[in-house]
């Protein structure tokens, strides 16, 4: 164990319940759930946070670079404070979500996957987020979605992620 | 916190539902789900009125079929698990991402229970003591709920060790994804669960016999659990008469696209499509109707006058030219132009094709850059038919359907819309959005 540790207790105490959700000799099954729990603390994986995953889970570390390139909600590179996530998939473009999209990327200045100047916003184009009757959908952060941000929103969106 | 705005008014998903039955967004919780009804289900077959094998013989005569796309028969899949003792597990598929499909999302956060006691119920068929839900990475929120159920269902002894004083055990978690529509398949979705990458397995074996952490497993869609209670307690024949022969019970339609106000609707199986498309207000601004996709964006587009005369069930829409799959109904009208709205869905599946099968890996990217190419007006003669082509060769030849998922949107927009393909081959620009 000289892997550095680098989540709070209370990460490693969260991991510890994702882990009693599967047999003894499962452990490996809440490497998903770990690397969340560590995006949502540090705001990327690092090398050194997938290899701090990979010693807490008695994982090799490769098996979890599998797991963390795989998926697309990870992080493999910092974002700004805040990840916006936006579907630009068919139901939410009859929807209007390109408008919005056009409206985010005017404002900020930036297109996807660039961050803007402030290093306050990355944004995302994602695929479907199982939430198309609430078009345009965003995400922020992985973990808060809201829907129905049409271009008039988006403005009041970006004051109140700043005022945060 | 959620987004929308409940309390709704609690027939907001038709007066035909009966899953979401009286469900207002804000009732979600136990004590209300058993002033529903709630559990009762749960009580009738662990009161020793019930072997397995009976709920399987009442869930195969109500005809209640798979709701996560495949349409397969519920009681059947059921019936092909092993019996005696030995581990097993029982799955739930919550990894809603098949563009156009937002039920499960409902089903969970406003009615969570109703999943979980469906749950039980098929434990209990299959001989199950562990279940898993795997839910959509994209829904936070929605997860931290569903594992506030658990909570409420464990304390109440609904899960856990000898449920409401029987001698049968069972006991459920939920998994959270984190962003890859491939886990959406269920052998994807199970090497996920594992810990490992999305990656469909070879089938044979099929999972009733080799499936989470190689023992027999049942996986099934959000809303077939949530189908179980109310069949159980009315009976596999009363279920079966709110929808037609072959395609019992009532089915959650999402709505989205051009209408006037997406969302999800119950209506019996059998409903007539313009039905449900008044339900959701109509397309939207007055406008046309161009054209559907019946069952969510891997399934054939149909055109306005074929569905039209359509009825909502798998057999009609199949009957149609097109899937039912997990009831995803996108609408398009006549402002649309086709082949934009297949460049976007081209993207997607080359975007989300896991690598491991050649034919998929490269001929999802092919078919995205000949749309491409088409849409940007430098499409060139033959690019229609190269489209045809590469869509028949990548159809059958990969491990799971992601494959052919790509391909049907391609053939059917082809199918039902050439002319506006060629008008941008010939012309260099679109026929509809250069009016």
């Amino acid at each position: 164990m000289s892997q550095t540790r680098m989540l709070s207790a209370e990460a490693y105490d969260a991991i510890d319940k994702e882990v009693a959700k599967y047999p003894p000799n499962r452990k490996q099954s809440a490497v998903m759930a770990a690397l969340a729990i560590a995006q949502n603390e540090l705001g990327w994986l690092s090398e050194s946070a997938v290899e701090d995953v990979a010693s807490y889970l008695e994982m090799r570390a490769i098996a979890v670079w599998e797991v963390a390139t795989f998926y697309g909600m990870y992080n493999l590179k910092k974002p700004g404070r805040y990840k916006l996530s936006i579907c630009t998939n068919l139901p939410c473009a009859l929807q209007g979500a390109n408008k919005t999209v056009d409206q985010l990327k005017a404002l900020l200045g930036i297109d996807f996957n660039e961050t803007d100047l402030d290093g306050l916003l990355t944004l995302k184009e994602a695929e479907c987020m199982g939430a198309c009757g609430d078009a345009p959908v965003v995400i922020i952060n992985d973990r808060e979605m809201r829907g129905k941000i049409g271009v008039e929103d988006v403005e009041k969106l970006l004051e109140e992620l700043k005022a945060r | 916190m959620i987004t929308s705005n409940p309390p709704f008014s609690q027939d907001s998903y038709g007066p035909e539902a009966v899953i979401m039955k009286g469900v207002n967004g804000v009732n979600w919780q136990l004590a209300e789900y058993e002033k529903r009804g709630g559990y009762q289900a749960l009580r009738k077959i662990l009161s020793d009125e019930y072997s397995p094998g009976d709920v399987i013989a009442e869930v195969k005569k109500s005809a209640l079929r798979g709701r996560g796309g495949a349409g397969f028969p519920t009681g059947l899949k059921w019936s092909f698990m092993p019996k005696g003792d030995g581990q097993k597990y029982i799955v739930c598929n919550s990894d809603e991402g098949e563009p156009g499909t937002f039920k499960d999302r409902d089903l969970l956060r406003y009615n969570p229970h109703i999943v979980i006691e469906g749950m039980a119920i098929a434990a209990y068929a299959i001989g199950a003591s562990v279940g898993y839900n795997y839910i959509h990475g994209e829904i936070w929120e929605v997860y931290e709920r569903f594992e506030e159920a658990l909570e409420e269902a464990r304390s109440a002894g609904y899960l856990g060790d000898k449920l409401l004083g029987s001698d049968f055990s069972f006991d459920l978690f939920a998994h959270h994804g984190f962003g890859a529509y491939i886990c959406g398949e269920e052998t994807a979705l199970l090497e996920s669960i594992e810990g490992k990458k999305g990656q469909p397995r070879f089938k044979p074996p099929f999972p009733a016999s080799y499936g989470l952490y190689g023992c027999p497993t049942t996986i099934n869609n959000t809303e077939t659990f949530a189908a179980v209670p109310s069949l159980i307690l009315g009976g596999g024949d009363a279920y079966l008469a709110l929808g037609k022969p072959n395609n019992g019970g009532t089915k959650i339609f999402s709505v989205s696209g051009d209408v006037q106000n997406p969302g999800n609707y119950e209506v019996r199986l059998g409903t007539p499509f313009s039905k449900l498309l008044e339900m959701a207000g109509g397309v939207r601004e007055g406008n046309r109707l161009k054209a559907v996709i019946p069952g969510g964006s891997s399934m054939p587009v149909l055109p306005a006058n074929i569905m039209m005369s359509t009825d909502m069930d798998y057999d009609s829409i199949a009957e149609a030219g097109s899937m039912l799959g997990s009831g995803a109904v996108i609408i398009m009208d006549e402002t649309r132009c086709m082949v934009r709205c297949l460049l976007r869905l081209s993207y997607f599946y080359h975007e989300e094709s896991c690598g491991q099968c050649t034919p998929c890996r490269e001929g999802t990217g092919w078919l995205y850059r000949l749309v491409k190419r088409i849409h940007s007006g430098l499409g060139e003669e033959g690019d229609i038919d190269k489209l045809l082509s590469l869509s028949d060769n990548i159809g059958g030849r990969t491990i799971c359907a992601l494959g052919d998922a790509a391909a049907l949107p391609v053939k059917s927009f082809i199918e039902h819309f050439r002319p506006e393909f060629e008008y941008l081959v010939t012309h260099k620009e679109s026929q509809i959005e250069s009016k």
